[in-house]
């Protein structure tokens, strides 16, 4: 530390708890403020001989304390009451005697740390080590097993002669006059500090990413990752093929499936065993509606016409309303919608039987719609009333 | 006996100056370590390889390693975990019981004894954590706001606990290193070496020995010790409720809080004493920790050691007492059951040894000292073992009683607790003033003016 020529303060040595308590009595008895007695253990009746006041750390602690309680009391509130109340045990839900223990750990975690934070932080304004009197022989001695009284310049009683001839006057081992430091500055942006920047952030970066994306990936770590189970989608060794996933066992059946008994016969033959389970109500007529315009009508049209809802002419169907459609039974429909035939696949896989059933009423009510007579309205009319 | 009651017995003996009692106490760090201190270094460093090496295993093969198994889930890292937190208290009851009662004489050891609050509160650390499986899922045991929307369970002893002893953990390495700033700004101006300063200036962040500053550091150091003391007491009734809320016969008992506490202080002093015997010795501070001190230290170990034979005989008298069939097993089959073994080395250990110490002779032989805190240290241990593994082992159900075994590897983790545990002291020992340099200096016979102003 570099010091100037402007003084900070005036130190004399004293060998003797008695004569320092003496030196303190006296230089507060002539008036001074901005003093100071260095004892390298806390002498007892010096804050007497100083005329210090009553610490008032005890402030901080009270605060802090009550905020401690407040908030683990507010927190477990929050949590056991409010966020996600549980029953545990059939205690209610504010359990204020199960709450106490943690209560009472963090009303002492906050005073403890807020003492300690707030008498270094505030009425000791540390860290300071580049305060004047570091690196002299007085704090030295005073450290060791001298004890020191030390006026300093910023008094406003200061006379430089007066304060040497009071010090004089108690007979101390030693005066020392303490120059003021001079500040130093520590450049941020150099190459060296720039550097070592680098360095720490690719530490810590790199060290983030290993520990996230590798470290906790591999073994122990790895917990519920790997299983020794078997994934469907994946290989497995455990079958020749490879695969994890197997099929199913000859003539399996899934469940709810009945196999189409008449796919190999000709579209005529399996009309007189088929017949639609179904009566067209208004429910059944909506689903057939909607499977109907799902699946039909992007070639058979909207209407069955078979001018294709997406207009596209490559995919226009047969109409529904010729003559061999509208005399084919029910069976026949049935049969062509499972089967398919010439370009059109069969929808098997698409339309549960039912819904099959139900397109066929719809196309029912789109063909007698499409071709009514006369008769038929005055039988709906006649009906209807 | 000729002692004059109404004068205080020197604290430091030999009329020491100040100076010399900073020389004596800064001289491990002066000097660089020597031969007997690395030998020391190769024996801790080694249980503690041993443990590591058995953690390890722990964690590649699993927790099937141990010999934890139905109807013992609670074994040895419980055992291990409870015996460590004890150890601990001691430290806070010499730094902050015996300040609040203002015993002089706890100047010469309290540094040592915080020291070791913090080294065993870290070596208990590691068993809650590794028993429950993943320690790397130790975070959920903080109540954080999470993607689950989960909490933790508030009414839970487990938990309780882990806000116990983090906090105590906290709050003794606050108070542990207030202590130590003075100290390391007398270093900071002893030292020749730049290093050494540069150190010991960022720590002592600046100490100035200023009595403007003593005034709130003795402010402070007092409410530090109001707060700690009930913080030691809550922290081993907290350990204790971990099995009193239970309803296990055997744990469910009321007495268990001040039974933990007691026992915790005995065991605590115990080991205290055992590594102070060395320490004293190897650094010839047997003026600074003198042989009153280890005396009073016995005189402690007597008592607690005392309550602690109550609680044994007054669980046993509840067990009648209640009425409770269930209960009144549990007892019996502790002292004649198949962990009947470990039963009577705990009487004998925590209750007949100690009794030695009524006789002034011994309780100021070192050798005869030693071999009782041992015994006291051993004994404490099976407590712990007594309490967890006896109730357990045999509940209500005698379809699922068992026997448990630990297996090596639970040794090797209990060996490398110890390893842990000397390692950080054997390394404090060289790092740090073991005795506080300022508060010895401030007992030291003329260190206070003879008429001072009568606040005292």
């Amino acid at each position: 530390m570099k010091r100037t020529n402007e003084l900070h303060g005036v130190g004399a040595i004293f060998n003797t708890p008695n004569e320092i308590i003496k030196a303190a009595e006296a230089v507060s008895g002539k008036g001074y403020k901005s003093f100071d007695v260095h004892t390298p253990y806390p002498v007892h009746g010096m804050d007497n001989a100083m005329q210090l006041k009553p610490s008032k750390l005890g402030f901080i602690t009270l605060g802090a304390g009550l905020t401690g309680t407040t908030l683990a009391l507010s927190l477990m509130y929050f949590t056991m009451s409010v966020s996600y109340p549980m029953n545990i045990g059939g205690k209610p839900f504010f359990a204020l005697p199960a709450f106490i223990p943690v209560t009472f750990e963090l009303t002492v975690l906050l005073a403890t740390l807020s003492t300690v934070i707030g008498m270094i932080a505030f009425f000791f304004k540390f860290p300071a080590n580049s305060h004047p009197l570091h690196d002299t022989a007085y704090m030295k001695a005073c450290s060791a097993d001298k004890y020191g009284v030390y006026i300093e310049a910023t008094d406003e009683k200061f006379n430089e002669a007066e304060v040497k001839a009071l010090l004089k006057s108690l007979h101390p081992a030693s005066v020392e006059d303490i120059f003021t430091v001079q500040p130093e500055s520590y450049p941020v942006l150099t190459a060296k500090f720039a550097t070592l920047l680098l360095v720490v952030v690719v530490i810590v970066a790199g060290g983030t990413y290993g520990i996230l994306n590798k470290a906790l990936y591999t073994v122990p770590f790895d917990w519920m990752l790997k299983q020794g189970k078997l994934n469907p989608q994946g290989n497995h060794v455990m079958f020749a093929d490879g695969y994890g996933m197997r099929p199913p066992v000859e003539g399996t059946v899934a469940n709810g499936y009945i196999p189409y008994e008449f796919a190999s016969l000709k579209k005529e033959q399996p009309a007189n065993p088929l017949v639609n389970p179904l009566i067209a109500n208004a429910e059944v007529l909506k689903l057939g509606k909607k499977k109907f315009l799902t699946y039909c009508s992007p070639c058979h049209g909207n209407y069955g016409e078979g001018d294709s809802r997406l207009g596209i002419d490559a995919l226009k169907g047969l109409s529904l309303h010729s003559d061999k459609v509208r005399k084919w039974q029910d069976g026949n429909i049935y049969h062509v919608i499972s089967v398919g035939q010439n370009n059109m696949p069969g929808y098997a896989t698409q339309l549960t039987r039912n819904e099959r059933w139900s397109v066929i009423l719809y196309i029912r009510a789109l063909q007698i719609a499409k071709n009514a007579s006369e008769t038929d309205i005055k039988e709906v009319g006649s009906n209807g009333k | 006996m000729d002692v004059d009651y109404s004068k205080e017995l020197p604290v430091v003996e030999g009329r020491l100056t100040l100076a010399q009692i900073e020389a004596l106490v800064a001289k491990p760090m002066d000097s660089k370590p020597d031969r007997k201190f690395f030998m020391a270094l190769s024996i801790t460093l080694t249980l503690l390889l041993i443990g590591v090496g058995s953690l390890g295993a722990s964690f590649y093969y699993g927790i099937g390693l141990w010999g934890n198994n139905q109807p013992v889930g609670w074994a040895m890292p419980i055992v291990n975990f409870v015996f460590w937190v004890g150890i601990g208290h001691a430290g806070t009851l010499i730094s902050a019981i015996l300040f609040l009662f203002r015993q002089k004489w706890r100047t010469g050891i309290a540094r040592f004894a915080e020291a070791m609050t913090i080294f065993a509160v870290m070596t208990a650390l590691v068993f809650p954590l590794i028993h429950t499986g993943r320690p790397w899922l130790g975070g959920y045991l903080i109540p954080y706001p999470n993607q689950h929307s989960l909490w933790v369970n508030f009414t839970s002893p487990l938990l309780w606990d882990v806000f116990a002893v983090s906090t105590y953990f906290t709050v003794s390495l606050v108070f542990w290193y207030v202590g130590l700033i003075p100290d390391f700004a007398t270093l900071r101006d002893r030292t020749s070496s730049k290093l050494k300063k540069v150190i010991y200036s960022i720590f002592s962040l600046g100490w100035r020995h200023s009595h403007r500053n003593w005034q709130h550091y003795e402010k402070a150091y007092m409410l530090l010790a109001g707060f700690a003391t009930p913080l030691v007491l809550s922290v081993h009734t907290i350990v204790s409720f971990d099995f009193a809320v239970s309803i296990l016969p055997g744990w469910h008992t009321t007495i268990f809080p001040p039974y933990f506490v007691a026992g915790a202080i005995f065991s605590g002093f115990a080991m205290v004493v055992t590594v102070l015997i060395f320490v004293r010795k190897i650094f010839d501070l047997q003026e600074i920790i003198t042989i009153d001190h280890l005396e009073k230290m016995n005189k402690i170990i007597m008592a607690t050691g005392m309550m602690v034979g109550y609680a044994y005989g007054m669980e046993f008298f509840i067990a009648w007492y209640s009425g409770s069939p269930v209960e009144t097993f549990v007892f019996i089959n502790r002292a004649f059951g198949p962990y009947a073994w470990a039963y009577w080395i705990m009487v004998s250990c925590n209750v007949i040894f100690p009794q030695f110490f009524w006789v002034k002779k011994i309780r100021r032989s070192i050798p005869i000292m030693f071999v009782i805190v041992i015994l006291v240290n051993v004994g404490m241990w099976f407590e712990r073992f007594v309490i967890t593994v006896t109730s357990l082992s045999r509940d209500f159900l005698p379809s699922s009683w068992g026997y448990y075994k630990p297996t090596m590897v639970d040794f090797g983790i209990l060996l490398g607790s110890f390893g842990l545990f000397f390692t950080l002291v054997l390394l404090f020992t060289k790092a740090m003033p073991v005795v506080s340099i300022s508060e010895v200096k401030a007992v030291a016979d003329d260190a206070q003016p003879s008429h001072h102003g009568g606040d005292h």
